[in-house]
């Protein structure tokens, strides 16, 4: 589903990725692991297609097309979607109406007709009760006063609501209390399918005792360091990242 | 006097065509052709003389126009407004067009095919059969009326809903009573202008106690080139009566400014309300700046009786200049004043709009929301003044004053005064200037949107405030007219 090869990338002329490969098929979870500072967000954000990131060399495919080559939104309606860490607020836009509007956007990509307000609205409650999500944040404006925890759910009620086939999680885990942590990972669980792909970025590893990824990689100074099963996952907690440093500057992988 | 055949902008030449679809984003700019009975340009008091005469007025009326004309010759144009403004040559104006009529109107069946041809693409069917649900209207074609829907209905209810003119013919008294009583004839340049040339314009009259089973509106529609409209519109509510008022205004696309100063008065009696919104959509001029029409409008309300209420409501989206200040001066006790604005600028626009509270009663208060969004080059400022009186015992207002930037070359200003001088009042202004945020735009991106359906959700909920004070069709117009308005202002 997704090939990342030999991705470099600058921000504001400083190289942050330095050559990253990365290959996820459909029905994997694999989980990307790495200290502050080595690469993870802008992973995501390349992924997602933010300007500011300048591409410089390799490429990326996404279903076998150049996925740097589509416009953000087109790379939504085609199936990714990221879970942000930071989800914004945007004042005055009824939670509903926005969710409405992507989800109809996404439709009509497909070929399918807009759902109208009532269908909609039993669908989203369905998927509300699903992770836990008061209905009454239907009303409110889209992440405007929301807790963190229900902005990261917000973003669960999306991504399961949107149906993506990619769906890249971007430190869902910080600023969630366990519970918290358990509602967001068993709405993940519950999208785990085949036919679908999910990317977990992440800090630390806790999340990773919710959600089992089939593979681990640890990111560290713009480079994929080391890949394994979802031991490594454990090792890293155990021993920290520093350990890594040196199999990075020996060269190794 | 000429009679003038104007030309007929559906024979295009490619370039027009080129030039018409590269405007695209103005749908209203095309221009009727019709006889139209249209004096020279220039002003004088002869000119006066001959449009009062053209519509056989009172003679107080003559009179009032000429107090108004020699007190003008003494006014110099106001400096004040945050707006770049070219010179206006007030002898280069026309000041009466009116379509030509055959013989005096029977029904509206009888409306000159083309006029009703020209409201229908503007979306205002006259005719009986085709005509707005529960919206009633006075249609305004250049100088004068040339059509008002529903009036025998609501005159069953005593409500009168008729032009300008003829409220003088009909109701002489009613309008000599209240004419000048909210904005007098010597109050500013434009209003004193307009005293002396207006030549039309609505005249509402709720009996008392009776509450406006309708939305009552006004359509405004400048078509000949050259051309000031000067309309005045007047409304009065009864005791204990109700209204919901609504104007439109749109103009051909041309490529020289013109004027339109408008003056309207509401005066609300006791436990009266007025509700009264605008949707400004006059020709902005092009990408350049080019052309356009300069808005210059005195609105004024009147909280003349306990407990009345006036809501000002406004979408200002066209013209190249708009110097607009809708009011309300509360006297009554326990009276209400309410400004909700949006104002959004676009390519070279400029606005300075805004609204004055004048708290005279106890227990006055009054609510100013104001969004101004700005794109492209142009500049949005909010001025608005708000009073406090000695005997304003207990007064409130609450103002607050948004700003949304979208790029970097426009500017976004707000100039709030405040005065005053009773201690027992309260008054609260909240202010906030922020650009359009990039995570926002990208956030809606990435769940599929497009740039410019972002950009249009995120400033329609930045509206929304105003937006939700609008009568409901009208809600969604606005929304619309916004998209439309932002299309390629963005990336």
């Amino acid at each position: 589903m997704l090939e990342v090869r030999n991705l470099h990338t600058k921000v504001d002329g400083k190289a942050i990725l330095k050559g990253i490969d990365l290959s996820v098929k459909a029905g994997e979870v694999h989980a990307i692991m790495g200290p502050n500072g080595s690469g993870k967000s802008t992973l995501t954000q390349v992924l997602a297609g933010r300007e500011d990131y300048e591409v410089t060399e390799g490429e990326v495919l996404y279903k076998g097309r150049d996925l740097l080559e589509m416009a953000p939104e087109i790379r939504a309606r085609e199936g990714i979607f990221v879970a942000f860490q930071y989800p914004v607020e945007i004042p005055g836009v009824n939670n509903s109406y926005f969710l409405r509007t992507a989800l109809n956007t996404i439709r009509r990509h497909k070929g399918l007709e807009d759902i109208d307000a009532f269908d909609f609205l039993e669908m989203i409650k369905t998927h509300m009760s699903d992770i836990g999500m008061d209905p009454g944040m239907l009303d409110r404006s889209v992440n405007e006063g929301f807790s963190g925890g229900e902005k990261k759910r917000n973003e669960i009620l999306q991504m399961s609501l949107l149906r993506p086939d990619l769906t890249i999680l971007d430190e869902t885990d910080s600023g969630l209390d366990i519970d918290a942590l358990k509602i967001v990972a068993a709405g993940v669980n519950r999208f785990r399918q085949p036919d679908k792909a999910i990317v977990v970025i992440t800090h630390y590893q806790r999340l990773l005792d919710y959600i089992e990824p089939d593979f681990v990689h640890v990111l560290w100074n713009g480079q994929i360091v080391k890949s394994g099963q979802k031991e490594l996952a454990f090792e890293l907690e155990e021993r920290g990242y520093d350990w890594l440093r040196e199999a990075a500057l020996n060269g190794g992988r | 006097m000429d009679t003038i055949n104007q030309k007929d902008t559906r024979q295009m030449s490619e370039n027009e065509m080129i030039e018409e679809l590269s405007n695209r984003e103005y749908k209203y700019g095309f221009e009727t052709t019709i006889e139209m009975d249209v004096i020279p340009k220039g002003l004088n008091e002869d000119v006066i003389r001959l449009i009062s005469e053209k519509k056989n007025e009172p003679e107080f009326m003559l009179e009032w126009r000429l107090n108004a004309y020699r007190h003008w010759k003494t006014m110099d144009f106001p400096p004040w407004a945050n707006l770049k403004i070219d010179p206006i040559d007030f002898q280069d104006i026309i000041y009466y067009a009116a379509p030509k009529k055959k013989e005096k109107l029977q029904s509206l069946d009888q409306v000159d095919e083309e006029l009703l041809n020209t409201f229908d693409r503007l979306g205002i069917p006259l005719l009986e059969q085709k005509r707005l649900a529960g919206v009633a209207v006075d249609a305004v074609f250049d100088s004068v009326s040339v059509a008002t829907t529903f009036r025998e209905k609501l005159g069953k209810l005593g409500i009168v809903f008729c032009s300008f003119n003829e409220a003088l013919l009909e109701h002489p008294d009613l309008v000599r009573k209240y004419l000048g009583s909210v904005v007098p004839y010597r109050d500013n340049f434009f209003a004193t202008l307009n005293s002396a040339v207006f030549s039309d314009g609505t005249f509402v009259y709720i009996p008392k106690g009776v509450e406006c089973p309708m939305e009552l509106s006004s359509y405004f529609r400048i078509n000949t080139a050259n051309i000031g409209q000067f309309e005045r519109t007047l409304i009065v509510a009864e005791e204990g009566s109700s209204v919901s008022y609504l104007e439109g205004c749109t103009a051909p696309m041309r490529d020289t400014n013109q004027l339109h100063a408008a003056v309207v008065e509401l005066v609300a009696l006791d436990n009266a309300k007025i509700k009264y919104s605008t949707i400004q959509n006059w020709y902005p001029g092009d990408k350049n700046g080019k052309g356009g029409i300069y808005n210059f409008v005195t609105k004024r309300g009147l909280c003349k009786g306990r407990n009345s209420h006036i809501s000002w409501t406004q979408v200002e989206t066209g013209s190249a200049i708009t110097w607009k200040y809708p009011s309300c001066i509360l006297r009554g006790d326990n009276s209400v004043g309410e400004f909700y604005s949006v104002a959004l600028t676009t390519n070279y626009q400029q606005a300075d709009t805004g609204t004055k509270m004048i708290h005279l009663g106890k227990n006055t208060s009054s609510t100013i929301i104001s969004k101004g969004i700005s794109a492209g080059h142009s500049n949005n400022s909010y001025r608005g003044l708000v009073r406090m009186t000695k005997g304003a015992n207990n007064a409130r207002n609450f103002s607050q004053c948004d700003s949304l930037l979208i790029g970097n070359q426009c500017g976004a200003h707000t100039f709030p005064y405040l005065e005053v001088e009773n201690n027992s009042t309260s008054v609260e202004h909240e202010a906030t200037t922020s650009k359009i945020g990039e995570d926002q735009l990208f956030y809606l991106q990435q769940r599929g949107l497009s740039m410019e359906d972002a950009v249009s959700m995120i400033v329609n909920g930045f509206c929304k405030e105003v937006f939700r004070e609008l009568p409901m069709e009208f809600a969604v117009e606005a929304q619309k007219l916004l998209e439309i308005k932002l299309e390629g202002s963005v990336g």
